[in-house]
């Protein structure tokens, strides 16, 4: 009678958990640094909703029109320039002391994109001395980094900032010290000399969701898997993919958050496959975790649908070695080297936009033999414009 | 009189039975219920690809079950598992960093070394400091978790090769994983040493320190030796994740608790003395069941934490009612009174 009662009891606790498991969907895992292009921002800038129509339609115009500047050096390159003044920045005298914020180095697009910025610092023979410290992630560290660069001897500032908003007020501290260039992630703020920045995200994740419009049928479901919410780049990414979808009919079957991680990835994919039957398309807002989704079509037997992934050497081998349908929007590191040819712009007092706009390619089944390299390890970033520089490609980890 | 004549064999061929089967009893309905309604639910379940590729998915989780069973039933609680799992992984990828050419059996071989290493320690500071287990383990937990986001900067830089990444993810002889194979062997293994002199000396020790002390077990290197054990099953469990979905700096998060959970869904007593290595195994594989069938209806992955909670206070709510029920009724059992 007694031992009876264990099977029951467990059973009513099982049926119990399948009721209170059904009412709600919500992750409930808060979201770790992301192991993608972007560092974290709990900051929306003006739109808190993370979509600004007039942004949104602008991005998509700019990845129309042609970029001024020499094509062979992207990095050069600007989309829809407006010249500033930097006469009063000009500098006489050749030795240029480069000083560099950085938020961190906390995923492999920010090491591929410090080790271009060194190399390009080490093209120009003017630049003796290049300060970097590294904030490792921490707004206040990061502010204090500021604060203390520009009360050395620098010449210009280059940041990249870890927050917007946080450390808006250390930047408009130091503007009025020397000229600031930021990078990458923007400020609320207009005192920099440059702000630099590629098409950004809705561009991103557009250019994968139109792809995924062209190579599904009507009607077919998408994964998207997305590494966490309340990241401004990355809701730009999705909010673009969403509208794209929407538009084209297709069925977004679920819309899943993998933390970055490969493990995470594959056991979302392996139950999406299982729970759906099947899977038409995935979108990725970042690849880092591309290859680990093909792999879980391949051990769940089912053919690769067509897929999204990003300029990462293992997805764009996985892509070639499977002949895999596929997209690579890219989040280019070759930005890393605008900042360093920025500052010297402006120490010499040219002319720089006030918002340099970089192009931002996509790397298609056409252009795909040109940026992989076999000898460039797993997680090296195709698009880093470093392939001519000294050093290459050992200093990146090729062989 | 007739009839407690006929109810006292009847009772002894039941108390057989249930000895059989043990505490396991209730899991091992519940992972038949669940396999039931596996196959209502999604009936290509039973294909041999999709079953064996879903033993392959319970696989990590059963050797962590295992090795967890044998601390849990000495009266100690390993929680530096998952840790061990993720650590494991990450070092695998750092190895091959380095040494890009190595042979996979040697890294396998380094890792299971470490994890006993690592078990090693947890055992010496638990029984020879005297620190509670669960601080040890938790504090080993968080020693490790640093170290690797220190290490890695939060995200793992290194590659792991095909040939390591077989045992997690390839099939040998024909269709059957890899993984299936080491989980065999592993349980077979476990059944063997539990029913060996050293098994019968672990479940003594949880069962009552004191008692085996005297009757002349060497209480504190059996506990030591379960810890080493636990630790070596975790570096394996850290080779089947790392081999199924490559590096990643999360691959044992949380990995700690499911196997504490399946443990005790197994009917293990928490503070040890009593359950099966079955048991423990059988709630692996229950669990990954339920987490397969939530997702078949639906139900969002990330609710298993949830499910895992509610199951973990459950399943050792029963096993102290079922304890004390049983502690009433034993002294009516010699006198042969039955009063039901």
């Amino acid at each position: 009678m007694i031992r009876r009662t264990g099977p029951l009891l467990a059973a009513a606790l099982l049926s119990a958990a399948l009721l209170t498991s059904c009412t709600s969907d919500t992750p409930s895992d808060g979201p770790s640094a992301p192991a993608g292009s972007a560092s974290p921002s709990q900051d929306g800038g003006e739109d808190a909703e993370f979509f600004t129509q007039a942004e949104y339609e602008q991005q998509l115009a700019l990845t129309r029109e042609t970029p001024e500047g020499p094509e062979d050096r992207p990095w050069e390159q600007m989309l829809r320039p407006e010249m500033a003044d930097t006469s009063q920045y000009a500098v006489e005298g050749d030795d240029v002391h480069l000083c560099f914020s950085n938020a961190g180095v906390f995923n492999p697009w920010r090491q591929v994109g410090l080790r271009t910025m060194e190399a390009e610092v080490a093209l120009h023979e003017q630049i003796t001395e290049f300060t970097v410290v590294d904030a490792e992630g921490q707004d206040d560290k990061q502010i204090s980094d500021i604060q203390e660069l520009s009360n050395q001897d620098c010449d210009a500032l280059i940041v990249s900032p870890n927050t917007t908003a946080t450390l808006t007020p250390a930047i408009e501290e130091a503007c009025g010290r020397l000229p600031v260039i930021v990078f990458d992630r923007g400020v609320n703020t207009d005192c920099p000399v440059t702000f630099i920045h590629p098409i950004g995200g809705y561009a991103y994740g557009a250019a994968a969701a139109d792809f995924l419009v062209e190579n599904v049928a009507e009607g077919g479901n998408i994964l998207a898997l997305r590494i966490s919410p309340g990241v401004d780049v990355l809701e730009n990414r999705w909010s673009a993919a969403e509208l794209a979808f929407e538009e084209a009919g297709l069925t977004v079957a679920d819309v899943e958050f993998t933390d970055g991680d490969p493990a995470v990835t594959k056991s979302i994919v392996t139950d999406a496959i299982q729970r759906h039957g099947g899977i038409d398309g995935v979108w990725m807002d970042s690849g880092a975790t591309s290859v680990a989704a093909v792999e879980a079509f391949e051990d769940a037997g089912e053919e690769v649908p067509p897929i999204t992934g990003e300029d990462q050497q293992d997805f764009l081998q996985a892509w070639d070695e499977r002949d895999l349908t596929a997209v690579a929007p890219t989040y280019p590191t070759f930005q890393w080297r605008t900042p360093v040819v920025a500052a010297l712009r402006v120490l010499a007092g040219e002319e720089v936009p006030v918002e340099w706009r970089l192009p931002q390619p996509t790397i298609t089944q056409d252009t795909l033999a040109d940026y992989l390299s076999e000898d460039m390890p797993p997680l090296h970033y195709a698009m880093c414009g470093c392939e001519g520089m000294p050093g290459y490609p050992q200093d990146w980890g090729g062989e | 009189m007739t009839t407690l004549d006929s109810a006292v064999p009847r009772a002894a061929r039941r108390a057989r039975l249930l000895a059989l089967l043990g505490t396991g009893l209730p899991v091992y309905a519940l992972l038949g219920a669940l396999l039931v309604a596996l196959a209502f639910t999604d009936p290509g379940f039973y294909e041999p690809d999709r079953f064996l590729a879903f033993i392959r998915r319970a696989a990590p989780l059963v050797l962590l079950a295992a090795g967890q069973y044998l601390v849990i039933v000495c009266g100690q609680f390993d929680l530096s598992v998952g840790a061990v799992v993720t650590a494991g992984v990450v070092v695998a990828a750092e190895i091959y960093a380095e040494f890009p050419g190595a042979h996979w059996l040697v890294v396998c071989g380094a890792l299971l070394l470490a994890g006993a290493a690592v078990g090693l320690v947890n055992g010496l500071v638990t029984t020879g400091l005297g620190v509670p287990s669960f601080i040890t383990t938790l504090g080993m937990m968080l020693i490790l978790e640093g170290g690797v986001f220190f290490w890695t900067g939060g995200s793992p830089q290194g590659y792991l090769p095909d040939d390591f990444r077989a045992v997690g993810r390839d099939d040998v002889l024909g269709r059957v994983p890899w993984a299936v194979l080491v989980c065999l062997a592993v349980g077979v293994a476990a059944v063997l040493l539990m029913r060996s002199r050293f098994g019968r000396t672990l479940v003594a020790t949880g069962d009552s320190e004191r008692t085996a002390a005297l009757a002349g077990v060497r209480v504190h290197r059996a506990r030591t030796v379960a810890f080493v054990l636990s630790g070596a099953a975790a570096a394996l469990a850290a080779v089947l994740v790392g081999g199924f979905s490559g590096v990643s700096a999360q691959a044992g998060t949380g990995m700690e608790f499911e196997a504490i959970t399946a443990v005790v869904l197994g009917g293990v007593l928490l503070g040890g003395g009593r359950g099966s290595v079955v048991g423990a195994m059988a709630g692996a594989f229950s669990l990954t069941a339920l987490f397969t069938l939530l997702n078949l209806q639906g139900v969002s992955g990330a609710l298993e934490s949830t499910v895992q909670g509610v199951i973990v206070i459950a399943a050792v709510a029963l096993g102290a009612a079922d304890w004390s029920r049983l502690r009433r009724r034993s002294p009516s059992v010699p006198s042969g009174g039955p009063r039901s």
